[in-house]
């Protein structure tokens, strides 16, 4: 424990010793020394608690009122724990290099000072164990982020992003105080022992909350608004914190909700689980419709938030219905895929910043050929687009599996019986139909970027990124391997994390065979990777002496193909989107090709956020309506502001000593 | 029996060159032509492997490594499918999962090898067999689920054997039936087949396959063409299974029998593509739909 | 024979799927006529143990009426408007196949508690007679030409034959309603027919006379 707030205090002491530095060079060294520090310390004390087993706690004094400086360290916490200072260290690395060219024109001292307190804050928030303290934490990770998103404060788009996410994030927050107030029924104190829910009803009633409140910052559809918009404003390496590893924090928070709430009830995990197919499926068809790299990246979290919500919905649903192999698998799947999508996405979006870096574009439109420009880039960027599509051998294939292995389970276990059939039924058609098209959308975004020929100018003239840059990068793609070929080592750092959550001895006993599963899986993607470098070797020795020829691409026989002649991003998606335009709606205008002799002809697709177009844009037009209506009470005089308070308090006087 | 089950992998990755022979033979005998040798795609794939290379100035390494991954990955597919009632190498709970994601691993080289092109043609290919892949995930998964629920297994080897003869006749009739169906669908889909796709036509805008490797030439076309066969190798070994489960007896005659099951998926094949046409492109989409459709009814029925 | 009355109530459904995603007339003509062939045997395996004359005769005069006489009135009805043999629907043949498939879990869950009150042979063949209902209401609903919604009609008039003849191991006369319902259900069916044809054959002969002016 100590070791823990050790490192916190060294974090805020970077953060601030930064602040003080300003904008002379040193604060990014100062800045991100101390972080890949701290995460080191971290990193061990999560390891010590997942090794030990046994939670770790501290409570101290603290003259806030119902508050109180409890602290510990559990299997979950732990894990979140590790998540953070697995990912933020990389990300700290890389913003050395990306913050390099800002340096003349802001101070890079704030950023760096507000990205070690969100570290700390979010390390904070997974420690906590009273809600005031989490409720802190909590704000202050949420300003840290926003500070950090308003980063390039002159561009109009990004200050109504930051503004977008400020609102969205203080609604969730609300949400989360409601919840902790109808926990806490009328004792004094808020601390997590504390808590707990009055009624079934009232436990209900709490589940609902906690999944507004943090589901607004996980990202659940259709609360998921915000986050395409924040994540793509803030700087990359910030991106990659926010979108790898941020949004989990409401994962966290949900878990460790539930830990509170006593026994799960079967509609929770129904919720959770529909909540998760549409946030999985939508989010996944919204980031086939986008050209900007960072935003179908962004839409990519809310798919890969719905992977995750689809477990966690089967482990309630077991846990309810009494079927502890369902809530194993389902809750270590979900788990071990918060790993694992902060991983890869945290890669994913290191390499669009690259991207960004060399040619200052994140229009994959204007991409192409960047591959043979950036090769290191490129090649890490590959192996993230195909661990987050959940391709063997790769990490993000791994807790896929056990997802689905505890929905087939569910299905073939009790045929004809099971409460958790239909649900088990909906978690293998999501993901199946989210397998495909993540597949679908990362071969569209790995190939216009990175393959063929360069669609722009500032394509054609790409750079690789300094190694301060690619480091971070090649150590994330080698973890994502990593994790795919040691899938049972991995799922031992998510079994202390789920004991927390169901009963330790299920886990314990359930999880062995789980691991051995995931042995036969490590078997098969070594025989692979043995393979191919055994047919590697065929195919070199075979062509070695041979005739090796390069010439144009051999366009059907055209001689001359140029650049503006490849598919485009949207035509490679077009068909797919085509299939579901019920859903997607996108706007098309077409200007078609006229009479034999064709002059010009265009096509333009869009496709809107449908939650954004039909629910939320028309919501606060009436709230916009509404609030206008009250415009006379805010008429300017002082004097009558003061009236207003002066009735305010006489009221509430009268109401509580009536 | 590991020795069993490597002869199996290794008579899958000795014979499947056959299944392409087998059904340009039918389709020739229907066209009333004598039609190429019945080894010929061993042929084609030897000569292929003695060839040199020509590659084009866009392509990169991943341009490359598409046609090894993806002879890697079918090769690993074969190691979990059983034939003949001889449990595969890697059979295990839930290997169902490893043999579909595999399909997907060797879709996605093929895709981004296309793309690496930058031409035009292959950038649809690719995009069209995104879209087709797509479709079809859920007809397959469905369909393990249905065969799962029936067997009470999360294992294709466990799945296979789960299943008696008397299941063809008994109750579960019905949920077979419409498996099959599902998964020739998706056989058909998978391995660039009419209906879906014609293997015979090239420089035309309606292929899929064929138009992703275009330009790969000389040994990495001949590590394509050999993959291709496993493919349908593969998926046939499915197909059989489920259609019939093997009758049990001395181990070398069931491996015999499910040999020549899956040459008779061949001839099916060859049949389909003699009998039919090409569909629409964009009706393909609704047959892919109907085969989850399919899919999802064998699973209500065993659910009911 | 539980396993062959499955297979047929399959069979049934296939053919209710095919008359939701096919786009052409004739397709889904020749889908309710083979309702009609499945029911007619259906008919028959059910009374296997006891079949008799009446039985026999009632089974192959309503198949051969609604596979015979009806899908020939209907085929000659389009020959002879010229009528295209395109479907127009509302709602998408891939979007109906997937609605059709939602209808087809609900029938499973309310076809599941009915079925346990009777005694049928074949569990499905409740849940697949009112199936088949809802689709021919789906295809009323969803079709904008006047023969696809006389098919509709049919397939509903099939689902309630179905219905009845799950009943039908207690209670044979249920049959006999059935095919007096047919009849009936025939002669309204092609007054509607009449009706709403030659009503669409204004409707495109204006069509062609408003496209002459240009």
């Amino acid at each position: 424990m100590m070791l823990f707030l050790t490192a916190l205090a060294v974090m805020t002491a970077g953060g601030a010793a930064c602040l003080l530095i300003g904008r002379r060079p040193a604060a990014s060294w100062v800045g991100a020394s101390t972080c890949v520090l701290a995460s080191a310390a971290v990193l061990a004390a999560a390891a010590g608690a997942m090794i030990s087993g046994r939670a770790d706690e501290l409570l101290l004094p603290w003259p806030i009122p119902f508050g109180s400086f409890h602290v510990g360290v559990d299997g979950l916490s732990a894990f979140f724990a590790l998540v953070i200072a697995l990912v933020c260290p990389a990300a700290a690395i890389y913003g050395v290099s990306y913050l390099k060219p800002y340096q003349e024109k802001k101070s890079l001292g704030r950023t760096w000072f507000f990205f070690n307190l969100l570290i700390v804050s979010m390390l904070l928030v997974v420690a906590a164990r009273d809600a005031v303290l989490f409720l802190i934490a909590w704000e202050v990770m949420a300003l840290t982020s926003f500070f950090l998103v308003m980063f390039d404060g002159e561009q109009a788009e990004t200050v109504a992003a930051g503004w977008t996410y400020l609102i969205a994030t203080h609604l969730g927050t609300a949400f989360l105080l409601a919840m902790f107030v109808l926990l806490s029924g009328d004792g004094p104190s808020m601390d997590f022992s504390r808590l707990r829910a009055a009624s079934p009803a009232a436990a209900g009633a709490c589940f609902l909350l906690a999944l507004a409140g943090f589901g607004t910052k996980a990202g659940f559809v259709p609360l998921h608004v915000w986050l395409p918009q924040a994540h793509p404003a803030a700087p990359s390496h910030v991106s990659a914190v926010m979108s790898g590893v941020m949004i989990k924090t409401g994962i966290y928070g949900l878990l460790r909700v539930l830990t509170l709430l006593g026994a799960p009830e079967g509609w929770w995990g129904w919720t959770l689980v529909g909540v998760g197919a549409v946030s999985g499926i939508l989010g996944v068809l919204l980031a086939l419709a986008q050209h900007d790299l960072k935003r179908l990246l962004a839409y990519h979290s809310v798919e890969n938030i719905g992977i995750i919500t689809l477990g966690i919905g089967l482990g309630l649903i077991g846990a309810s219905s009494g079927d502890a192999a369902l809530a194993v698998l389902g809750m270590l799947g979900a788990i071990l895929h918060v790993l694992n999508h902060a991983v890869f996405k945290a890669l994913l979006f290191l390499g669009a910043g690259a991207i960004l870096h060399a040619t200052g574009s994140r229009n994959i439109e204007q991409l192409g050929g960047l591959i043979r420009r950036m090769g290191t880039t490129g090649a890490t960027f590959l192996i993230g687009s195909a661990a987050i599509s959940g391709l063997p051998p790769l990490n993000g294939f791994v807790s896929e599996f056990l997802i689905y292995a505890g929905a087939f389970g569910a299905l073939a276990g009790k045929p004809g019986t099971g409460a958790a059939a239909l649900p088990a039924l909906i978690v293998i058609l999501a993901l199946a139909m989210i397998g495909g098209l993540a597949a679908a959308c990362f071969a569209k975004a790995f190939g216009m970027a990175f393959l063929g020929e360069p669609r722009s100018g500032a394509a054609d003239c790409a750079h690789e990124a300094p190694a301060g840059m690619c480091l971070p990068m090649i150590v994330l793609s080698a973890l994502c391997v990593g994790i795919g070929l040691l899938g049972a080592l991995a799922v031992a750092a998510a079994v202390p994390a789920a004991a927390v959550l169901l009963p330790a001895a299920d886990v314990l006993d359930l999880a062995r065979p789980a691991r051995l599963w995931l042995g036969y899986i490590s078997a098969g993607a070594l025989l692979l990777l043995v393979l191919a470098a055994a047919l590697a070797a065929l195919r070199r020795r075979l062509l070695s002496g041979r005739e090796v020829g390069r010439t144009v691409t051999w366009d059907c026989g055209y001689a001359a193909p140029t650049a503006r002649m490849q598919y485009t991003a949207s035509s490679f998606a077009s068909p797919l989107l085509g299939s579901f335009r019920l859903i997607l709606r996108p706007d098309l205008q077409v200007q078609a090709p006229q009479a034999m002799f064709p002059a010009a002809a265009s096509l333009h697709t869009r496709v809107e956020d449908t939650f954004e177009r039909h629910v939320f844009k028309p919501a606060f037009r009436l709230v916009r309506k509404l609030a206008l209506r009250l415009h006379w009470l805010q008429a300017g005089p002082n004097q009558l502001y003061v009236l207003y308070v002066a009735i305010a308090v006489m009221a509430l006087l009268v109401w509580k000593l009536r | 029996m590991p020795i069993a089950a490597i002869i199996q992998v290794l008579l899958a990755l000795l014979l499947a060159p056959l299944l392409p022979g087998v059904i340009n033979r039918v389709k020739a005998f229907f066209a009333g032509r004598c039609g190429p040798p019945l080894l010929q795609p061993y042929y084609d794939i030897l000569k292929l492997l003695r060839k040199g290379a020509v590659y084009s100035r866009t392509t990169s390494w991943v341009f490359r490594a598409g046609p090894v991954l993806g002879l890697a990955a079918a090769m690993v597919s074969l190691t979990v499918l059983p034939l003949g009632g001889t449990p595969a190498a890697l059979a295990f709970h839930g290997d169902l999962l490893l043999f579909a994601y595999l399909l997907g691993l060797m879709r996605f080289v093929t895709m981004t090898a296309a793309l690496d092109t930058g031409s035009a043609f292959e950038g649809m290919g690719a995009s069209r067999e995104a879209w087709f892949a797509m479709l079809a995930e859920p007809a397959l998964l469905l369909g393990l689920a249905a065969m799962a629920v029936h067997t009470g297994s999360l294992s294709l080897s466990g799945m296979l054997d789960g299943l008696a003869l008397a299941d063809i006749r008994g109750p579960g009739a019905p949920l077979l039936l419409l498996v099959a169906v599902a998964f020739t669908i998706v056989l058909l889909t998978e391995n660039a087949r009419i209906p879906v796709d014609d293997p015979n036509t090239h420089l035309e805008l309606t292929m899929i396959h064929e138009v992703m490797v275009l330009d790969h030439g000389g040994v990495d076309f001949g590590f394509i063409q050999y993959a291709a066969c496993l493919k349908l190798w593969a998926l046939a070994a499915l197909l059989t299974g489920v259609l019939l489960p093997p009758p049990g007896g001395w181990p070398p005659a069931n491996m015999a029998l499910g040999v020549a099951l899956i040459l008779a998926v061949a001839v099916m094949v060859g049949v389909i593509e003699s009998v039919m046409a090409r569909l629409k492109l964009v009706r393909v989409p609704q047959l892919l739909v109907a085969a989850s459709v399919l899919s999802a009814l064998a699973l209500a029925l065993v659910l009911r | 024979m539980p396993t062959a009355l499955d297979i047929l109530a399959v069979l049934l459904i296939l053919a209710n799927l095919r008359l939701l995603g096919s786009s052409r007339l004739a397709a889904c003509i020749r889908a309710v006529a083979l309702q009609a062939v499945i029911l007619g045997a259906a008919a028959l395996l059910v009374n296997l143990s006891d079949l008799d004359v009446r039985v026999v005769i009632i089974a192959v005069a309503s198949t051969g009426l609604k596979a015979g006489a009806l899908p020939w009135l209907l085929r000659r009805a389009i020959r002879e408007s010229g009528a295209v043999n395109e479907i127009e629907p509302f709602i998408g043949f891939t979007a109906s196949l997937l609605v059709g498939v939602g209808l087809l879990g609900l029938c499973f869950l309310i076809g599941s508690p009915l079925s346990a009150h009777v005694a049928a042979e074949s569990g499905l063949l409740i849940t697949v007679s009112l199936f088949t209902t809802a689709t021919g209401l789906l295809v009323i609903v969803s079709r904008r030409k006047a023969v696809t919604q006389v098919l509709g009609y049919l397939a509903m008039e099939n689902g309630i034959y179905a219905f009845g003849m799950a009943f039908a191991i207690q209670e044979p006369l249920l049959v006999e309603m059935g095919v007096l319902l047919d009849v009936f259900v025939a002669v309204f069916v092609m007054g509607i027919t009449i009706y709403n044809i030659s009503r669409e054959f204004d409707h495109i002969d204006t069509d062609r006379l408003s496209a002459l002016r240009d």
